[in-house]
């Protein structure tokens, strides 16, 4: 190694966070998208046969759409999405000052309707609670990922880091096991991927609908034959701010298309 | 919500061949899933889809359950005037779609 | 009755898995080579069906059969007089044989049609297009469809 490369690696380690045991090293880190077929990048890169934007301009339409009982469009306070909401998903979960604990950009918008709108919640997975979070998520696309830089967040992310290592269900295998020792090898016909969250929430052709990482965290729980956690459980908010803050410099993506 | 991604290039020259694509929000149920209950889920897909080039038909299609959901075509049409183009999705339950796109031909 | 490899996963499955998940996938209907052929009499009638003339894409091995990107293309000058009429998908072992019809004609410039479909397992697909004199031509292509490793219980 040249002197001037070690000093560059000496800078690159002292301004990253520290590395734990076990962790992809940023400038090793990849989205999903690497991990597939030419077929279905296609269907990623060109906007016109990308479904996930479907959802997308439905989000368009419900943010100037009012809403609740105060009458108010998330425009009304938001103004024009393309601006306002700029990188923001970039940097969720978020941390929530008057709650004290993270919220995910799906909570942020039922809070959203419920103190500003007061507006009803939007359930988990409904079209328009996903369409809105598609809608948002996709003002940040192409914006490096920077979740989990609030030093308020440290003690969540090693929570959901906990988690992500922990051995569970009936075949009793961490997330870790498959994610970090094992991607680019192959479980039954499909690629084992990084588990890098870059474009959620996210069209699946599996599904044939968007969804979101807290309905693919579930389907990876069921997959190793354990209870999954409830939509919106702390359990899966920190998990998925561990996910985030360990893609952490990865562009986003959404509306990613993955198989 | 029905939204509908439509392609069709805005300009284009007398006799091109132009690219049209379409792409819209449905869920194509097949009719041969079963709830986790053992209940059959009841067929919902689009059957139809028509394209018309200021009035006249120029491309349709009948679609059966094996046509992913958010249906997705792409097919060719030569630009021979400047006008409309209306799009048609009829389907399962009285389901009705309609869109429109214009293009300028020099 | 034999039993087939997807039965028998099935079966193993049901004893593994039972109280804790759903078993969900199996797809026990399957379309028979002779409901392609009868789907294929009903388009054609008695014609000849010739080979050649269509060109059809699609993935060898796809990633997930709920969306499979095709495309179907027929050499053809479409002319007034020389011009693809109509093309019709088929596939052997979804539940039901038909996949798609798409009509064309002179003033489609080019006789090429993409659509994405769903393949239940790895199969045969059919193109068939139909030329302004009446003439059916087809090709067919083998697809590999690679099932997911972990599926969810249905919502």
């Amino acid at each position: 190694m040249s002197f001037w490369r070690a000093i560059a690696l000496a800078a690159l380690c002292a301004a990253a966070p520290a590395l734990l045991a076990g962790e992809i090293p940023p400038e090793a880190r990849r989205s999903g998208y690497s991990f597939m077929g030419p077929d279905t990048r296609a269907m990623q890169d060109d906007d016109t046969s990308n479904p996930g934007m479907l959802f997308v301009l439905d989000g368009e339409a419900l943010w100037t759409k009012k809403a609740g009982s105060a009458d108010k469009a998330c425009a009304d306070c938001h103004g024009d999405a393309r601006s306002s909401m700029k990188g923001v998903a970039a940097r969720y979960p978020a941390f929530d000052k008057s709650l004290g604990h993270p919220v995910t950009l799906d909570q942020r918008i039922n809070l959203c309707r419920a103190d500003h709108q007061q507006a009803t919640p939007l359930p988990y997975e409904s079209r328009d609670l996903l369409a809105l979070s598609a809608f948002v998520a996709h003002q940040s696309r192409g914006f490096a990922i920077t979740a989990g830089d609030d030093p308020q967040l440290k003690p969540f992310v090693a929570q959901g880091r906990d988690l992500f290592m922990r051995r569970e269900g009936q075949l009793n295998l961490a997330c870790t096991n498959c994610h970090d020792d094992n991607f680019d090898k192959r479980l039954a016909g499909a690629p084992i991927t990084q588990a890098q969250p870059t474009g959620y929430p996210l069209y699946r052709l599996e599904w044939q609908t968007l969804g979101s990482l807290e309905r693919r965290l579930r389907s990876c729980m069921t997959g190793v034959r354990a209870q999954a956690y409830d939509y919106g459980s702390p359990e899966l908010v920190t998990l998925e701010l561990y996910l985030m803050s360990r893609a952490r410099g990865l562009p986003m993506e959404t509306p990613a298309v993955r198989p | 919500m029905a939204a509908a991604l439509i392609n069709v290039p805005a300009k284009a020259r007398r006799g091109d061949v132009i690219e049209i694509r379409t792409l819209t929000s449905h869920i194509m149920e097949t009719g041969f899933r079963r709830t986790a209950a053992g209940d059959l889920v009841p067929r919902d897909i689009i059957t139809s889809f028509t394209c018309r080039y200021n009035g006249t038909e120029i491309f349709r299609a009948d679609f059966y359950p094996a046509i992913a959901a958010n249906p997705y075509l792409s097919f060719f049409t030569v630009a021979k005037e400047s006008g409309r183009f209306d799009f048609e999705w009829i389907g399962d339950n009285g389901y009705s779609s309609t869109a429109s796109a214009s293009i300028t031909v020099e | 009755m034999r039993t087939t490899r997807r039965q028998f996963l099935s079966l193993a499955g049901t004893v593994t898995a039972a109280g804790t998940i759903p078993i969900v996938t199996l797809r026990p209907l399957e379309a028979t080579p002779a409901m392609l052929n009868t789907a294929i009499r009903n388009v054609v009638g008695e014609a000849p069906i010739r080979t050649g003339k269509v060109k059809l894409d699609i993935p060898p091995l796809v990633e997930n059969g709920n969306t499979v990107p095709m495309t179907v293309s027929v050499a053809s000058p479409m002319t007034a007089t020389d011009y693809v009429k109509s093309i019709h998908v088929f596939n052997e072992k979804n539940p039901q044989p038909n996949i798609g019809n798409f009509h064309l004609g002179p003033s489609s410039g080019r006789a090429q049609v993409s659509t994405r479909i769903r393949l239940a397992d790895s199969q045969k697909v059919v193109a068939i297009a139909r030329l302004s004199d009446d003439s059916f031509w087809q090709v067919a292509a083998d697809v590999v469809v690679t099932l997911a490793a972990c599926t969810e219980e249905v919502n």
